[in-house]
């Protein structure tokens, strides 16, 4: 039964860690913090604006090939203790 | 060769393709029809997913509304991708574990009630329906606009196109078709997107073009905001809308997205939790190509629209400028008689009305594209109309034949007649749907968006609760699917078609416009569930110990 504790607490985890990241570059820097990240200049874009438009839909992908990988790692550590 | 020529083979191609597979793929079970047969490998499915996902709204009208309306058109990009973050670690492996065939499946089973399975084939039926009606008329206008036919015609072809190999192909029919349409719809987006950049910036990546220079060496967003301003609108990097109301926005699409059953459907019909995961992810890379895309395509052609009109005489205006003048699509009307084109925020003085759609329509003229382009543009619009109409179809269908007809109505009916009842529940969705397209309701376009507070209320807390929580019983989530739902189904009457009394802008709650109240609701349903759930009794140890199987890896 610890195992399987062990696995679900693991998985809780790296939600938590996740979602806040996906908090954080979407509702974060493109919505709250915006217009105070639009003073920052990275190329032609306004950085607030960047993120809104760009950023936050490729750390979206990132995040979840990273919880992919997790996983993955995860089930085989799971599969490992039997 | 004349462009209507090359129309018909684009378009005559793309279909015989279509048909040629859902008679290859045909389904011959009701696990095939419903999830096909749990074969999928995920990156068939995460095109599948992506083509389901991005309908003909996404393929032709979203980069033109973000055009208009700049920072603010943050929220669909934003809300339509973010979702799949919370469908790839919330929801998504612990349904597929689950293993069944549908959300009220999951929902009646989790809850161990019909009653709690009942109210989710409603709220399914009422999201896909809502959805559905504007999908057909989006068939129905992007036929009517190549093919020179009238929209009637266009939604009477588009039906029996989709009635073909829905009904004959099922889930299994259905995602290797989608599969081919992804492919068609995002060459055909990305194409003209890739010289339009290349000719503005001499950048081939559009994402990177247009945060670069123009020929001029000024940067195109600071030219951009900088006629925004001269020409009185607000600037195109700044939004006009409330920070609370886009954030709430944002979260209800973002939310509903995840809620959606028509999209949560598509991870039931893989091999394993693992590749559920991973479907996930290939879907939202397939779609971030083109979402990170329509917002540099808004660009371009929000400065190549402005550079070319304002101010010029409407004599001297290109000749794509006559011709979508003609379809109504753009239309000039010189109020001070001065021969010129003033467009501007002021409605006193603009002269120059242009709907959203013609960003992305007119844009192979715009370039000087070949015809063959813009005949792929057809075949690609189509196919990001047909293959979302075909999977929400099969959602009714679904509910209809399985759901109530299997679980709840006549329990012993065979696999043979049931397959029958789904393929026939099929037909009749068609037939209902073909009949919205051709004579839409008012509320039609209203409610589109409004199709995802509704799931956001609903589903997304049951589901979630189901899953995260043991101690969430039914008393709970159907008293909380209940109120989210009505809640959200009166905000959106009172303030969209003025019933109860109506009220206008300044009577949103908390200013909370109608197209973000999901969120709002969809905390009502959470709060309301998990204080009846305190009062009534926890769910028995079976329903404890199928929470925790779900919560397990595969082959455990």
């Amino acid at each position: 039964m610890n195992r399987v504790n062990n696995y679900w607490k693991t998985n809780l985890k790296y939600l938590v860690i996740l979602l806040i990241i996906w908090f954080t570059v979407s509702f974060g820097f493109g919505i709250l913090l915006a217009d105070s990240l639009n003073k920052i200049q990275m190329g032609g874009f306004k950085l607030g604006f960047w993120f809104a438009q760009q950023g936050a839909i490729y750390v979206f992908v990132i995040l979840i090939f990273v919880y992919i990988y997790l996983m993955n790692r995860l089930d085989q550590k799971f599969k490992n203790q039997k | 060769m004349e462009l209507q020529y090359w129309i018909w083979i684009a378009v005559g191609l793309s279909f015989t393709l279509y048909i040629t597979i859902a008679i290859i793929t045909r389904a011959s079970s009701t696990g095939e029809f419903y999830i096909a047969g749990k074969g999928v490998p995920p990156i068939a499915n995460g095109m599948a997913t992506a083509a389901d996902w991005m309908s003909a709204a996404s393929f032709i009208s979203m980069a033109g509304i973000i055009s208009f309306n700049g920072y603010d058109g943050s929220v669909y990009l934003m809300g339509w991708t973010g979702g799949y973050v919370l469908l790839a670690l919330l929801l998504a492996p612990y349904l597929r574990k689950f293993g069944k065939f549908t959300v009220p499946d999951f929902i009646g089973d989790r809850y161990y009630s019909n009653v709690a399975r009942g109210v989710a084939v409603f709220c399914a039926l009422i999201v896909s329906f809502t959805y559905i009606a504007g999908q057909m008329r989006g068939v129905g206008v992007v036929f009517s606009r190549y093919l020179e036919v009238d929209i009637t015609t266009g939604v009477l072809i588009g039906m029996l196109i989709v009635l073909f190999y829905a009904v004959l192909g099922g889930m299994k029919g259905i995602t290797y078709t989608q599969v081919a349409q992804y492919c068609v719809l995002i060459f055909a987006f990305m194409l003209p997107a890739i010289f339009i950049s290349w000719m503005v910036t001499g950048n081939v990546i559009p994402q990177i073009g247009f945060g670069s220079a123009g020929s001029d060496g000024v940067y195109l967003l600071d030219k951009l905001d900088g006629l925004h301003r001269e020409l009185g609108f607000h600037e195109y990097t700044s939004g006009k809308k409330s920070t609370l109301d886009v954030f709430f926005i944002t979260a209800a699409l973002m939310v509903g997205t995840a809620g959606l059953p028509h999209v949560i459907v598509r991870f039931f019909t893989v091999k394993k939790v693992s590749d559920a995961r991973k479907s996930a992810g290939w879907a939202l890379l397939f779609i971030a190509i083109l979402y990170t895309t329509a917002p540099a395509v808004a660009v371009f052609s929000r400065t190549n629209l402005i550079e070319t009109v304002s101010n010029k005489a409407h004599a001297s205006l290109p000749q794509w400028f006559e011709k979508w003048e003609a379809t109504g699509l753009i239309s000039y009307e010189d109020k001070n008689q001065d021969g010129l084109v003033q467009y501007v925020a002021d409605p006193q003085i603009n002269e120059l009305k242009v709907d959203a759609d013609i960003m992305v329509l007119a844009n192979p003229e715009i370039a000087d594209l070949p015809n063959w382009i813009i005949a792929i543009m057809a075949a690609g619009a189509l196919a990001a109309a047909l293959s979302t109409a075909a999977g929400l179809l099969l959602v009714i269908s679904s509910s209809v034949s399985h759901d109530l007809i299997k679980k709840m109505i006549k329990p012993d009916v065979s696999e043979k007649e049931e397959l029958i009842a789904a393929r026939l529940s099929a037909v009749g969705a068609v037939m209902l749907a073909a009949y919205f397209g051709i004579n839409p309701p008012g509320f039609v376009a209203a409610t589109v968006a409004l199709a995802f507070g509704l799931a956001a209320a609903s589903f997304f807390p049951a589901i979630v609760m189901g899953i995260f929580s043991k101690k969430m019983n039914k008393e709970g989530a159907v008293a909380g699917m209940v109120v989210g739902i009505l809640l959200m189904l009166f905000y959106m009457t009172k303030f969209k078609f003025g019933w109860f009394g109506g009220g206008s802008e300044k009577d949103w709650w908390f200013g909370i416009s109608p197209e973000g109240f999901g969120s709002f609701a969809m905390l009502v349903n959470f709060v309301v569930s998990i204080t009846i759930s305190k009062f009534t009794p926890a769910p028995d140890s079976d329903i404890q110990k199928l929470v925790e199987n779900i919560r397990k890896p595969d082959d455990d």
